[in-house]
């Protein structure tokens, strides 16, 4: 891809402390995966933490030196971009749970020398949170500049403004709701129950005995994937167009759409850890700011000093304009800081992917004001 | 005085303000940075919106004519409802929202009733073109133009107290004609008003 960054690394970093999780468990010894891009100013006031979404990882932006596909945010992380590497030091971690080099189900259990596999403790967006306080602590980073993401890394920015109101300036909320609705939880329980019930999952112990819950974890994506696409967006790329001219009455796959699902199920399979898949949709499933105020979300925006931008798209359903909007008239309930953008755009909850001209200018303005 | 500065008059210090069509932000600014108002503008406009972004405002993306039950009663100090009225699709019952949400509000509309639309009116036979109404019948965002007697009915009619009222010439200044004959020589009239 043009103008991005080019020869990106990914570094390691092991984390002091241990981390209390919300659960009551205790996480020690945690290694946690990041990228960087562009230049920490001597001041250290220019920090912009990017938190990743469900399937997302430490590689937003960029490409490595052996590889051309570049990172999930590229078309607004770089040099010129809505994410301006050129202004900001861009830093993006692998959330713990993750399983792509970050402590996760998949590493092992520096205690037990086990891999964690199904044991490894449920997480919630609030531990993250304050992991990724410890990240910072580590790159000497006090305040942030920003911290933006997209879904259910929205909701980790949006737990950053209320957990440390004094340590991030700005937030950036794009495509993201206050919590899951029941069809969200019914989507994400149908995943799980794809993953769990593959004969190969082995009650998630399937590492130790060498195989993969493939063909569950492909199906969890084909359904993740038909949510983040809009109708429409299915209906222009794929229609009701074959993949060969005639009918072939069997139940191979012939439609297009049948074949791309089936594609993006098996290559996720390929480089997904099932029990990763599994935690993080209990993450978004429990994320619910309100819950310890009486489901008063303007009573959990409290503390928040920050400035906060909510993005919505306007086909998206996974989390649709009026789910933003609850964030938004709670904020401003709680008079706080607040900027709200609903992008016209025809990608369905993927559009926060894409570098859609009115979002990348109040994006961008949001974070160079 | 032009309208911004008696829109600072009215308006007190530190107090928040919802401006209902805010445009660039131009009022909101200028309050805040003399009064040091906290501020909110609801905006329908991505460029306007962009604009309001890169001067430091809260501005929120939303269409008045979709409603505002998403503000509470009496939830702001003052609500700015500027040049926006005329291009809604129910003016009064925007009237008392703006009425409703604020514990005081200001209105400014342009005048339907200055002697250039009459005389335009008069002598061309077609919808009135002036330089503070530029557009054709058929092409302009003014849906429901009205005068300055027009628009103190209506205040009566919902039960709104007009508190203070200003006019305004073409000029954007006053003088003794608009302070005179309003409903003749001014182009922009501002009220002050409650429930």
């Amino acid at each position: 891809m043009s103008n991005s960054i080019r020869n990106v690394e990914a570094k390691k970093l092991s984390l002091d402390g241990d981390l209390d999780l919300e659960c009551g468990q205790t996480l020690s010894n945690i290694d946690i995966v990041y990228e960087t891009y562009g230049d920490l100013n001597s001041e250290a006031s220019n920090a912009i933490l990017i938190c990743h979404a469900l399937s997302g990882n430490h590689h937003a932006a960029g490409t490595y030196d052996d590889e051309d596909r570049p990172g999930w945010w590229d078309s607004l992380i770089g040099p010129g971009k809505a994410i301006d590497t050129e202004k900001f030091f861009v830093v993006c971690p692998n959330n713990i749970g993750g399983c792509h080099g970050s402590t996760g189900p998949s590493s092992i259990n520096k205690e037990t020398n086990e891999t964690y596999g199904p044991d490894f403790p449920i997480i919630t967006v609030q531990d993250w949170v304050k992991c990724q306080s410890m990240i910072s602590d580590s790159l000497g980073i006090k305040i942030w500049h920003a911290v933006v993401g997209g879904s259910l890394g929205g909701m980790q920015a949006l737990e950053w403004s209320r957990l440390f109101p004094k340590r991030i300036k700005k937030a950036g909320i794009v495509a993201a709701a206050p919590k899951l609705s029941a069809q969200n939880i019914a989507f994400n329980e149908v995943a799980r129950q794809a993953i769990i019930n593959d004969p190969d999952f082995e009650s998630g112990r399937y590492l130790e005995k060498n195989k993969s819950p493939k063909k569950g974890l492909g199906l969890a994506r084909m359904i993740g994937h038909i949510t983040y696409l809009s109708e429409e967006a299915m209906r222009s790329k794929f229609g009701r167009e074959l993949k060969e001219d005639k009918l072939n009455f069997g139940f191979d796959a012939e439609f297009e759409i049948e074949s791309y699902l089936r594609y993006q199920g098996d290559v996720f399979s390929e480089s997904f850890d099932a029990n990763t898949y599994l935690l993080m949709t209990k993450i978004l499933d429990y994320f619910d700011p309100a819950e310890k105020f009486n489901g008063n979300l303007s009573m959990a925006f409290q503390e928040i000093e920050a400035q906060v931008m909510v993005i919505s798209f306007s086909t998206d359903w996974r989390f649709s304009p009026d789910r933003s909007k609850e964030i938004v008239n709670a904020l401003i309930e709680a008079k706080k800081n607040v900027s709200y953008l609903e992008i016209e755009s025809p990608h369905g909850h993927d559009s926060f992917l894409f570098a859609d001209k009115d979002y990348v200018n109040g994006l961008s303005s949001f974070l160079e004001n | 005085m032009n309208t911004l500065e008696v829109i600072r008059n009215w308006v007190k210090k530190d107090s928040d303000i919802l401006d209902l069509g805010c445009g660039k932000g131009e009022i909101l600014k200028y309050l805040s940075e003399k009064l040091n108002t906290s501020s909110l503008g609801i905006e329908i406009d991505q460029s306007n919106i962009n604009n309001c972004i890169q001067s430091g405002l809260n501005v929120v993306q939303q269409n008045i004519d979709e409603g505002l039950d998403n503000f509470k009663d009496e939830s702001f100090d003052t609500v700015i409802m500027s040049q926006t009225i005329q291009v809604l699709k129910e003016p009064k019952k925007a009237l008392l929202e703006v009425t409703r949400i604020g514990r005081e509000s200001i209105v400014t509309i342009p005048n339907f009733g200055h002697w250039s639309t009459r005389i335009n009116l008069l002598l061309s036979g077609k919808m009135p073109v002036t330089s503070s109404l530029p557009d054709k019948w058929h092409n302009t965002p003014n849906i429901h133009l009205c005068t300055i007697s027009d628009f103190e009915l209506l205040c009566e009619d919902c039960g709104i107290n007009i508190i203070e009222k200003r006019f305004f010439s073409n000029a954007g200044n006053e003088n003794f004609l608009t302070a005179f004959l309003p409903n003749i020589f001014a182009s922009t009239a501002m009220y002050k008003i409650s429930k």
